[in-house]
C-alpha cells in the first residue's frame, strides 16, 4: 500500500522492517528523521528487540555497531557529510574485518565551507574504505535498496552503504511503498556471522596482520566485492519476483538503444536527467542515460556494455577530486579503454546547486555541437571567479574566500574590504 | 631454643602466601583450574606491568563470570604484543578494533548481547593509558554516562609505549619521553597538565571506580571480582610499570609499582557512585626520591639544576594525594 510519506520515514521503517537488534543514533542534517524515525518505531515497540544508542560521536556510532556485528547482531546506523568523514577511521575497520554493517548516507557536502545541502563528496570521500556503495535514485529505491542491502552484506560478509542524496529524497514526501513485514521477513533471512565473539567458541577478531599475509587479507575483501558484482543483480531480481518492484542493480539504463550520446550518473539527478533527454528525443536527437546504481564495487563490464555503442559519453558528476576532475570519470573511463569515444566529465550540483532541465539541456546541445569542454563545472559563475581571483592578485591579504564571494553575490552585508 | 622466625616472602605486602589461606580466599591465579586468558608466547618485554596486570584482570574476570566473558582491546602494547598474526595469546573471545573506540566496540557488544537476550554473558574492554584518557576519551565519556554495562580497564604505564615512550595525558610531570624529552631549561614532562581520569570517571556517577596496582595483585583480583557484581559502567585504573619506557630494571616492576603507592602518589582506592568508599592505607611510607630515583625517566631531576624544584613540586602532589584520600589512614575517608 502506497502512503504519503517523507523518503526519510519510509527508509525507517524498511529498515525496521529488516529487524535490526542495534541501531545506533547521532544526529546529522539530513540524516536525522531516519534515526528518529527508527528512536520512535524502538520506543513503541514496534520495532522489537533492537537495542537503540544514542552515541555520543559518528566515529562512536560506527564503533557500536562493529562491536555490535562482531556479537552477531544484525547492526545499523546512518550518517551523512561531516559525520561520514568523522568515523571514516571505522569505516574502514568494518569492511577490514568483514563485518556486515548496513548503513545509510544522507548524501551531503563536506565543508568547509560548511553546507547543509546535497552533493556526493560525502560519499565519494569513502569511495576506498572496503564499503559497498548503491546509490538510490528515488526514495522508493532507496527504500528497496536497504532490505536488498541487508540480504547482501550479510551474504558476503561486507558493509553495505545506501547514498540517497539529502533533501531531495529524505525530505521530500510522496507517495511510498514500504516493504511488509511478512514479505521482508521471507527475503531476508535472520543473520548468521561468519565470525562471532561467543564464548562457547572463543575467537580472536582483529589480530594484527604483517607483510607476510597482509596482501592476501586485503585481496580477499577485493575477491569478495568482484563477488558481490554478481550477487547484486540476482538479490535485485529476486527483490522483483517478491515485491514487483525493479530496484537496486548495477545500473539502470534509459533510451540507450541507438543513443550517439550517453550521460552516466548517479542519485536523484537521474529524474531531471531523464526528462531533459525525454524533451531532446523529442527533437530528434539521439541521447540515452545510464543510472549507475552500484558504485563499489564497479561494474566495469556492465558500463562498458551500457555505453560503449555510443560516440559522445559525458559522466555527470555530484562531486570532483580537487586537482584531477572526476571521480567517477576515472572508472568509467577504464571501463570503456579502447573505444572510440569522445569524453566529458560534468560536474554539477555541489552543495546543493539547483541542476536544472534548462542547465542540462544547454550542456548537452553543446555536447552535440562539440562546444562541451573535456571538464565542465555547471553553472559556474566565471564573474565571482575572476572577481576573487583578481583581489587575490591585488593584495596579499585579501580575506577569507567564501565570505569575500558571498559579499560578490549579496548575501553577506557589505562591510567593506 | 629451636624456633625459627616466619618469613614472608613477597617482603613489604604484609601478604600472606596462599598456601595459608582458606581456599576460598586465594588468588585465582593460585587456581590450578585458573583460565590463564593470555597465555604464555606472547611478545611483551620482560618485566612488562602490563602483560602482568591483564592477566590478573582478564583471568579474575573469567572466574567472576564463570567463562562467558567477551574482551574488547584498544590498540597497544597489549594488543600488538599478544596476537601478531598468525598466533594469539587470548583465551577468551577478543576483538581489537582501533586505538580510540575500545569503550564504544564494547558498548556495542553489550548492546548485541542484550538485544540476544544473552546477558550472562559479560564485556570487558581494555587499553592503555594513551587509548583511554587521550585518544578514546569521548568514547569512554559517552560509555560512562550511558551506564552501558561494560568493565573498562585501563592498563596506565604513564605514556605511548608501543609508539616509542611519548608523553601521554597521564605521563607525570618530569618524566623524560620521547616528546618531553630531557632538555632544556624544564627537562621532561610539564607541570600542571595531565588527568586524572578516575575522578573524571567518578564525576560521571560511574557506578564503581577502583585504582589498583601490580604491586597488590590479589586486590586487583578482588576489584576485578567486585566490578564483575554490578551492572552498568564501571571503570579500573591500574597502574602498570614498563621497563622499556620507564628505563627501570625489568625485575623491579613490583617493588616501582609499590612504591608509587607508598609515596602516595598513585592513591589506591574504590569508590561507588561517584564516592570514595575505600582507601588502600600506606604501611610503610615513602619520600617520593625512593620511587623517582630507580627509573631513568626521572634521572634529570637527580642532575639537573632544576631538579631540587621539581623534586619538591612532586612530593607535593604526593602529599597532596594522601591528605585528599586520608592515605595514611589518620581520618581520611577510608
Ligand atoms: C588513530 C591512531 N593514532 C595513532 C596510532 C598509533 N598508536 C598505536 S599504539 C599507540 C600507543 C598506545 O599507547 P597506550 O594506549 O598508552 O598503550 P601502551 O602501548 O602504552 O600500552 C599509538 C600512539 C594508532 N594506531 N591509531
Ligand atoms: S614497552 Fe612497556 S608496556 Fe610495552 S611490552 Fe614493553 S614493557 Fe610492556
Ligand atoms: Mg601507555
Amino acid at each position: 500500500m502506497r502512503r504519503q510519506i517523507e523518503g526519510a520515514r519510509g527508509v525507517a521503517e524498511s529498515v525496521a522492517a529488516c529487524r535490526p537488534q542495534v541501531v545506533c543514533a547521532y544526529p546529522i542534517t539530513p540524516q536525522t528523521h531516519i534515526v528518529e524515525g527508527l528512536g520512535v518505531l524502538v520506543g513503541t515497540g514496534a520495532l522489537a528487540g533492537c537495542e537503540f544508542v544514542n552515541v555520543e560521536s559518528e566515529f562512536a556510532a560506527m564503533s557500536v555497531a562493529i562491536g555490535a556485528s562482531a556479537a552477531g547482531a544484525r547492526a545499523y546506523t546512518a550518517t551523512a557529510s561531516q559525520g561520514l568523514l568523522f568515523m571514516s577511521e571505522a569505516l574502514y575497520n568494518a569492511s577490514g574485518l568483514g563485518l556486515p554493517v548496513v548503513m545509510t548516507v544522507a548524501n551531503r557536502a563536506i565543508g568547509a565551507p560548511i553546507n547543509i545541502w546535497n552533493d556526493h563528496s560525502d560519499a565519494m570521500s569513502q569511495r576506498d574504505s572496503g564499503w559497498i556503495q548503491l546509490y538510490a535514485e528515488t526514495s522508493q529505491e532507496a527504500i528497496d535498496l536497504h532490505v536488498q542491502a541487508f540480504r547482501l552484506a550479510e551474504e558476503m560478509s561486507v558493509p553495505v552503504m545506501v547514498c540517497m542524496d539529502g533533501f531531495v529524497l529524505t525530505h521530500a514526501f510522496e507517495p511510498l511503498e514500504v516493504p511488509s513485514q511478512e514479505d521482508v521477513d521471507a527475503f531476508l533471512p535472520p543473520f548468521t556471522p561468519r565470525q562471532v565473539l561467543d564464548p562457547a567458541e572463543p575467537v580472536s577478531i582483529g589480530a594484527m596482520v604483517g607483510p607476510e599475509a597482509f596482501t592476501e587479507v586485503r585481496y580477499l575483501a577485493f575477491h569478495r566485492q568482484r563477488e558481490a558484482l554478481g550477487r547484486i543483480p540476482e538479490i535485485a531480481a529476486d527483490f522483483a519476483a517478491a515485491f514487483g518492484r525493479d530496484s537496486g542493480g548495477l545500473l539502470h539504463t534509459y533510451r540507450c538503444e541507438d543513443a550517439q550520446t550517453i550521460v552516466l550518473a548517479m542519485g536523484s539527478v537521474l529524474g531531471t536527467l531523464k526528462d531533459t533527454v525525454d524533451a531532446l528525443r523529442d527533437e530528434g536527437i539521439p541521447i540515452g542515460v545510464v543510472g549507475l546504481t552500484s558504485f563499489r564495487p564497479f561494474p566495469m563490464a556492465a558500463v562498458r556494455a551500457a555505453v560503449g555503442g555510443a560516440r559522445t559519453l559525458i559522466v555527470l558528476e555530484r562531486a570532483f577530486s580537487v586537482g584531477v576532475g572526476g571521480i567517477v570519470s576515472a572508472d568509467v573511463h577504464m571501463a570503456v579503454a579502447g573505444l572510440d569515444q569522445r569524453h566529458h566529465t560534468v560536474i554539477a550540483g555541489l552543495g546543493g546547486r539547483p541542476v536544472t532541465r534548462v542547465s542540462l539541456r544547454r550542456m548537452l546541445l553543446d555536447a552535440e555541437a562539440g562546444r562541451l569542454e573535456p571538464l565542465t563545472f555547471l553553472d559556474l559563475d566565471r564573474d565571482l571567479i575572476d572577481r576573487e581571483l583578481a583581489r587575490v592578485r591585488a593584495r596579499p591579504r585579501s580575506g577569507p574566500a567564501a565570505e569575500n564571494i558571498l559579499r560578490d553575490v549579496g548575501v553577506v552585508g557589505a562591510r567593506p574590504h | 631454643m629451636g624456633t625459627q622466625e616466619i618469613r614472608y616472602f613477597q617482603v613489604g605486602s604484609h601478604a600472606v602466601g596462599n598456601r595459608l589461606l582458606d581456599p576460598g580466599q586465594r588468588t585465582v591465579q593460585s587456581d590450578p583450574e585458573r583460565a590463564n586468558a593470555l597465555t604464555c608466547g606472547h611478545r611483551a618485554c620482560q618485566g612488562c606491568g602490563e602483560a602482568l596486570g591483564a592477566r590478573y584482570v582478564v583471568d579474575a574476570a573469567l572466574r567472576a563470570t564463570a567463562g562467558r566473558l567477551v574482551a574488547v582491546n584498544a590498540t597497544g602494547c597489549l594488543e600488538v604484543f599478544s596476537t601478531p598474526y598468525p598466533e594469539t595469546s587470548w583465551q577468551l573471545p577478543w576483538l581489537h578494533s582501533l586505538f580510540g573506540n575500545a569503550p564504544a566496540v564494547a558498548t556495542g557488544v553489550a548492546a548485541a548481547l542484550r538485544a540476544q537476550g544473552r546477558e550472562d554473558v559479560r564485556v570487558l574492554a581494555q587499553g592503555g593509558d594513551g587509548g583511554t584518557v587521550d585518544i578514546g576519551f569521548g568514547c569512554l565519556s559517552g560509555m560512562f554516562e550511558r551506564d552501558d554495562d561494560v568493565l573498562y580497564v585501563c592498563y596506565d604505564n604513564q605514556g605511548y609505549m608501543n609508539t616509542g615512550v611519548q608523553r601521554s595525558g597521564a605521563t607525570p610531570p618530569g618524566a623524560r619521553t620521547a616528546t618531553t624529552e630531557a632538555v632544556g631549561d624544564a627537562p621532561g614532562a610539564p607541570f600542571g597538565q595531565g588527568k586524572d581520569v578516575p575522578r573524571i570517571a567518578m564525576a560521571h556517577g560511574v557506578r564503581y571506580v577502583a585504582t589498583a596496582t601490580v604491586a597488590d595483585l590479589r586486590d586487583l583480583e578482588a576489584k576485578v571480582e567486585r566490578a564483575m557484581e554490578v551492572r552498568g559502567a564501571r571503570y579500573l585504573h591500574v597502574l602498570v610499570p614498563c621497563p622499556l619506557g620507564w628505563g627501570s630494571p625489568a625485575a623491579l616492576t613490583v617493588r616501582i609499582a609499590r612504591l608509587a603507592t607508598q609515596t602516595g602518589l598513585f592513591p589506591v582506592y574504590e569508590a561507588r557512585d561517584g564516592e570514595v568508599t575505600g582507601v588502600t592505607t600506606i604501611r610503610r611510607p615513602a619520600p617520593v626520591e625512593e620511587y623517582l630515583r630507580p627509573q631513568k625517566r626521572f634521572a634529570h631531576l637527580f642532575s639537573h639544576p632544576s631538579g631540587p624544584a621539581a623534586l619538591a613540586r612532586i612530593q607535593e602532589a604526593a602529599d597532596r594525594n594522601i591528605r585528599r584520600y586520608g592515605l595514611l589512614g589518620d581520618g581520611g575517608p577510608s
